[in-house]
């Protein structure tokens, strides 16, 4: 069965994910993604591309980050833990790597400036650092929510000679900030690159983020190989637009007998209102140029999403988790923004690693999961970023949940 | 059948002017008053309307259109209002050619069939979906021909002949030029030349040409009638003026008078 989907998913139609994905987003931009694709598909067999790429990713980044074997966390249990340490790149989180690729094609395509939305502020950290590295114009939309609960990113962005542009409309997060980048786009296309930061919105965005972030599932598999001798039983990581998962996903779809864990953050639970599981709880809809699942209201307006963790804050998702979703190949699961929290403390203790809130979700997940297995497990978690700029955050949270 | 966006062109061309397409979003401020600014507009010599639904993520708006869309989910707009507009509509008018401007999300939500069909059901002429470019047509012009609705697509400055041949061959009942880069707005008095994006959509045999997205006074329909096009659209500046009179506190006859007003001058700049 799903031997037959996957047969089907490599036939479809550029851009699109079985039905998920496409190009929906006005005419006006049609002619900038057409150029994003033919540069992508360029610079793809292009060897001085690749090659500066490599050496970016290498000798600025930090690539290949380590596998790490928890001696702690969760030891008591049939699990033992691998974390794929993206916590360690450049900038803290994943972002960097394909953030230096499309600042690459930026320059590829001859444009001097970028445009780039963010969440938690790890994509945009990110975005200024490529910017600042290769000479390049950054403005970063950012929801003036975010902008308050992730302060020191903001510093650090501004440091780096990005200029920061809260946006006040609607629920003043990530989707706000996308919508307004959008917006710019409309009349800056011709200098101005748009630098999204998830494997989500319009083809070929869900296709060149993947390419770009693929490299986490392929060190990680010969890792996983030269540490255990096989593949890992189950691949985790946590699901805002996709890309980190993705990422970390790409290299496993085929491999069948490996489970593909997303972790979507489930707020204050899924019986609320207040969540981001996109896959768990939205419909088939079209947001930012994707067709995918949405969280939208009974008229089809969408929904403000609600997550601890800024960075998973997003009513949508890239289109490939929606088939991976809709096909079975993936399986998706919700996670609480207290037991996120846990998760947070739990690996800091145990490991002396502090996790992004982002990842602390996976982290989260795999009580549950050592609780349902009666087998030993190899398990693959993406540690998509640290958590430095959580910690204030944490502090507010915690006196909110258990006050004195 | 009867089309009416061809008895209206002909009318324009008989009459010797081009056509004045006002656009406002449905349910601002409120559907009553929403209602009667649509009466108004009729009265005031609009040769046909564009409505818009109002969506909660409206990319391709600038923030007179936003305040406006937040206006009318705040007074409670729900999609299942349309049916009392669209007949208190065709029974204040059966003739004027009615152009509904929906976000795809919106008629994904509905049901796209569903949706075609209430269209037709409710006399609406044409459906714009902005976030649906050429080459995601076939989500919706199946529907749109089965069901005997007009579907029309945006013929952008910057589009590639390819697509303006596109363009040219999908709309229906009218082409929707866009005068200028970016979003809907008055901020912005950009010059970009229309020939070229003109003679390719003659060449092509588009539907007439209604420049929407960079009119906002007079003159900028008289240039509309010098690049010989079919029409023009005014959306931000109408709805501002709506805005406008609601914040200074306004009776609702001094606003429809305001209104009436500036579709005059707009009028009258439509006639060669
Ligand atoms: C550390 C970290 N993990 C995960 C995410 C979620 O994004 P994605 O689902 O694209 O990986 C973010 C987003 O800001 C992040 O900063």
């Amino acid at each position: 069965m799903i031997q037959e989907t996957l047969q089907n998913y490599s036939e479809v139609r550029k851009g699109y994910f079985g039905k998920f994905g496409g190009r929906f987003i006005p005419e006006l931009l049609v002619p900038a993604l057409q150029q994003l694709e033919d540069a992508f598909e360029f610079v793809q067999q292009d060897l001085a591309f690749n090659t500066e790429l490599d050496d970016l990713l290498k000798n600025y980044a930090g690539r290949p980050t380590p596998l790490t074997k928890c001696k702690n966390f969760l030891a008591d249990t049939q699990l033992s833990v691998y974390l794929k340490r993206e916590d360690l790149l450049h900038g803290g989180a994943h972002k960097t790597n394909q953030v230096l690729a499309q600042a690459l094609l930026t320059k590829h395509m001859g444009k001097t400036r970028v445009i780039a939305e963010t969440g938690a502020g790890q994509h945009g950290v990110a975005t200024a650092i490529a910017c600042a590295l290769l000479g390049l114009d950054a403005t970063i939309y950012m929801g003036s929510k975010d902008v308050a609960r992730q302060a020191p990113n903001v510093y650090r962005m501004e440091l780096m000679g990005a200029k920061v542009i809260p946006v006040d409309n609607g629920s003043g997060s990530l989707k706000d900030a996308i919508n307004e980048a959008m917006r710019d786009w409309a009349s800056s296309f011709e200098t101005t690159h748009y630098l999204l930061g998830t494997a989500a919105g319009p083809h070929p965005f869900p296709t060149l983020v993947k390419a770009f972030q693929k490299v986490i599932g392929e060190e990680a598999k010969a890792q996983m190989l030269e540490q255990t001798g096989r593949l890992p039983d189950a691949v985790v990581a946590c699901v805002g637009g996709g890309s980190n998962a993705i990422g970390i996903f790409a290299d496993f779809i085929q491999d069948e007998k490996v489970r593909l864990i997303g972790v979507e953050p489930a707020g204050h639970g899924l019986h609320t209102q207040a969540h981001g599981a996109t896959l768990l709880k939205g419909e088939h809809g079209i947001l930012h140029g994707s067709m995918t699942y949405v969280l939208q209201d009974d008229d089809g307006q969408i929904q403000e999403s609600h997550s601890i963790s800024a960075g998973l804050d997003y009513p949508a998702v890239g289109p490939e988790h929606a088939w991976l979703y809709a096909s079975g190949r993936g399986e998706y699961v919700g996670v609480t923004d207290a037991e996120a929290l846990q998760g947070f403390k739990d690996l800091s203790r145990a490991e002396g690693i502090i996790p992004a809130l982002e990842p602390s979700h996976a982290l989260a997940y795999l009580h549950t999961l050592a609780k349902e297995t009666d087998k030993p497990m190899n398990i693959l978690l993406n540690l998509s970023g640290r958590g430095d700029k959580d910690l204030q955050h944490v502090l507010e949270e915690d006196k909110k949940l258990n006050p004195k | 059948m009867t089309n009416r966006y061809q008895k209206t062109f002909e009318q324009c061309k008989n009459e010797n002017r081009i056509a004045l397409v006002p656009f406002v979003v449905i349910g601002d401020p409120d559907i009553e008053i929403s209602i009667k600014i649509i009466k108004q507009l009729i009265d005031s010599g609009a040769d046909a309307l564009e409505l818009g639904i109002p969506f909660s993520d409206p990319i391709a708006d600038g923030p007179i259109i936003q305040a406006a869309t937040i206006r009318a989910l705040h007074s409670g707009f729900k999609i299942s209002n349309l049916e009392k507009v669209f007949n208190a509509i065709r029974e204040y008018n059966a003739e004027i050619p009615i152009g509904l401007l929906m976000y795809a999300n919106l008629v994904m939500h509905y049901g796209m069939e569903k949706f075609v069909q209430d269209c037709a059901k409710w006399q609406v002429d044409s459906i714009l979906i902005p976030d649906v470019p050429a080459q995601e047509a076939g989500l919706i012009t199946p529907l749109t021909k089965k069901h005997g609705v007009q579907s029309v697509f945006i013929a952008p400055p910057n589009a590639t002949p390819e697509t303006l041949e596109q363009v040219a061959a999908l709309s229906q009942g009218y082409t929707y030029l866009l005068g200028r880069v970016g979003i809907t707005g008055t901020h912005v008095d950009v010059e970009t030349p229309l020939t070229d994006v003109v003679n390719k959509l003659h060449e092509h045999n588009a539907a007439p040409l209604l420049q929407g997205f960079g009119i906002s006074k007079p003159e900028h329909i008289t240039q509309a009638v010098i690049t010989g096009l079919d029409g023009a659209i005014c959306g931000s500046a109408i709805v501002n003026l709506l805005a406008q009179s609601l914040d200074a506190g306004d009776e609702l006859t001094k606003t429809l008078f305001k209104l009436d007003d500036f579709m005059q001058s707009l009028k009258k700049a439509t006639y060669k």
